[in-house]
């Protein structure tokens, strides 16, 4: 997704001379087509994410479309009072870029996890939150961004992730849900790069015999109320702590709704920081984000409701 | 400018300094607004960047050529919404609404979106100042020449978001940014050089590669100098540390860090305003 986020940014300062480009001391060569293609308009502004959240905030109020890009804690929780008050008090398009994020380092260990970055981003006016799933959404995500008028956060994952939108989607449009497969019984809704999870998921449960419709979630009511009518049981799925994300912002949604609406089950990260050594893949393990658990308990939840 | 005619424009500032000063203090005490040490010692400041150095046509407050102000230090709104309305931006009758329910003047700016003059929403500290850079290098990228005048205090410079933006600043070689630090050695609870090491403040800009100039801030015509020679020729940032008083103006106010939040009662209005020499 790094590579993608790099190529597509390239191609939009070359075609809009109001894109810059803001980097925390990373991306060492990722960014040298930019540099060639937009000269001037790119800034390694250090390891100072404070002062790089108020740079790109003073830009947008001066006719600029800056994108900041660093590692997902960095760009967050680091300076989260400079996105709340210099990019969203003043209503600034400034796009914030999180490499990284979830569980995509798990390696380097939980001050590199983001876990949290949804839950605190969400909360402040005028913030676009946006989790593309694969390189494909991460493209038209940028794009749109850069066309909107306020602010907008973006995590997205490292480098290899699968492609998941083999063709295009038809029609994309920020706080449109796309709908990945069609299902009858269950749904998983699910935001970010641990997409295959939940599609592999799907295919499980499909094999037990539950039509599972899967949708690629960007805070949709209209979609919400839909499948929430039409189906039996909700998962949602996510690379991120369990408390105020996109299962918290759906319970949020669900609270607030009348009728009878189907029952909903949340997989996120626990409360809790990861104190051992593992790859994403470990880490999705500890966390139950795989396709097995996912189903497993989906299927469970389903039988008992039977 | 001819000498003589430098004098009298020295002497319209210093006039339209004491009355924005009387207004401050009444406008303190009728609204019960806190902050009055912190804007009288910036008040020279804002009427020499106002009245005179800054490029802004009131017509236009959003011309994509203007100079930019930012009180960085966004607690002393209340001298700088006088100023804005005197100047031009608005109605001197809209300031009658100060403090009101349902009215645009808070204790800290409001955004640029809500009322003219103002370039930035500033109130937390070591904001505004990096958000000026942003402004500048726009300018830089769009290929423009206006200037940006950040006000930061000197309490602020416990911030370490102002000394990224120092780095940067310097680094990026951003010529048309000026920093004036209202350096009246006082932050909200005691004396800024024993708060935090503050000293040498004149040292550090330099040593973190500004072009510092040593100033009295409340000699109208040395500011009027400074401010109106934006880029300073050095190829760097330039930094004005400008020396202050605060509660400056004021004999009863000067130097005493209880009017940092202390109201003025009614006589002490009329005290004031005697001292200034404006009327009641």
């Amino acid at each position: 997704m790094r590579n993608a986020f790099a190529d597509e940014v390239t191609r939009l300062g070359k075609e809009d001379p109001r894109v810059v480009l803001l980097s925390g001391d990373i991306g060492n060569k990722l960014f040298d087509k930019f540099k060639e293609n937009a000269e001037g308009r790119f800034f390694n502004c250090g390891v100072a994410e404070a002062n790089m959240m108020s740079v790109a905030s003073g830009m947008a109020l001066s006719g600029l479309r800056p994108v900041v890009y660093t590692i997902t804690p960095f760009t967050t929780t680091r300076c989260f009072e400079q996105i709340r008050v210099d990019a969203c008090y003043h209503q600034a398009p400034v796009t914030i870029v999180g490499t990284g994020s979830g569980l995509s380092y798990a390696e380097l260990g939980p001050t590199h996890h983001s876990l949290e970055d949804l839950a605190i981003l969400r909360t402040l006016p005028g913030m676009t939150v946006f989790a593309p799933c694969d390189e494909v959404e991460l493209r038209l995500g940028l794009r749109a961004a850069l066309k909107q008028d306020g602010p907008l956060y973006m995590r997205i994952g490292k480098k290899g992730e699968p492609v998941i939108h083999k063709t295009p989607p038809s029609a994309f449009a920020l706080g449109k849900a796309i709908t990945l497969r069609p299902g009858r019984e269950a749904c998983l809704i699910a935001a970010g790069t641990v997409m295959p999870e939940v599609l592999a998921a799907a295919d499980i449960l499909e094999k037990s015999g539950i039509s599972t419709r899967v949708e690629s979630f960007h805070t949709d009511a209209a979609r919400l109320a839909e499948v929430f009518r039409s189906t039996r049981l909700v998962g949602v799925v996510e690379e991120h702590g369990l408390l105020g994300g996109l299962g918290g912002a759906i319970a949020e949604w669900r609270a607030a709704e009348e009728g009878n609406l189907a029952r909903m089950l949340a997989f996120g990260t626990a409360d809790e920081f990861m104190h051992e050594v593992g790859t994403q893949e470990y880490a999705r393990r500890k966390f139950g984000l795989t396709a097995d658990n996912i189903a497993g308990r989906m299927l469970g939840a389903l039988r008992r409701a039977a | 400018m001819p000498l003589a005619a430098m004098k009298m424009e020295v002497a319209r500032l210093e006039k339209l300094a004491r009355e924005m000063r009387a207004r401050i203090i009444e406008n303190s005490h009728k609204t019960q607004t806190p902050h009055l040490g912190s804007c009288l010692s910036c008040v020279d400041i804002l009427v020499a960047a106002y009245f005179h150095a800054l490029r802004l046509d009131t017509a236009d407050p959003a011309h994509p050529d203007r100079d930019r102000f930012i009180l960085s230090k966004g607690h002393g709104a209340a001298a700088l919404f006088p100023v804005l309305a005197t100047r031009g931006f608005y109605p001197e009758s809209l300031l009658d609404t100060y403090g009101e329910d349902g009215g645009l003047f808070a204790e800290h700016p409001p955004t640029p979106k809500h009322l003219a003059g103002i370039e930035a929403a500033t109130g937390s500290l070591g904001h505004g100042m990096p958000m000026g850079l942003g402004m500048a290098l726009a300018g830089r990228i769009q290929k423009r020449s206006y200037n940006v005048i950040a006000l930061v205090s000197d309490g602020e410079c416990n911030e370490g978001s102002i000394w990224e933006s120092a780095m940067l600043a310097a680094s990026q070689r951003v010529e048309r940014l000026c920093v004036v630090v209202d350096f009246n050695k006082w932050q909200a609870t005691g004396r800024s050089r024993e708060v935090l090491a503050l000293d040498p403040l004149v040292d550090k800009w330099r040593a973190f590669g500004w072009s510092a100039i040593e100033a009295d801030g409340h000699d109208m015509a040395g500011l009027v100098k400074l401010l109106t020679h934006v880029p300073d020729g050095s190829g760097k940032p330039m930094v004005v540390v400008a020396h202050t008083i605060k509660g400056k103006g004021v004999s009863f106010m000067e130097d005493d860090n209880n009017w940092h939040y202390r109201i003025p009662k009614a006589e002490e209005v009329a005290a004031a305003k005697k001292e200034l020499g404006v009327a009641a």
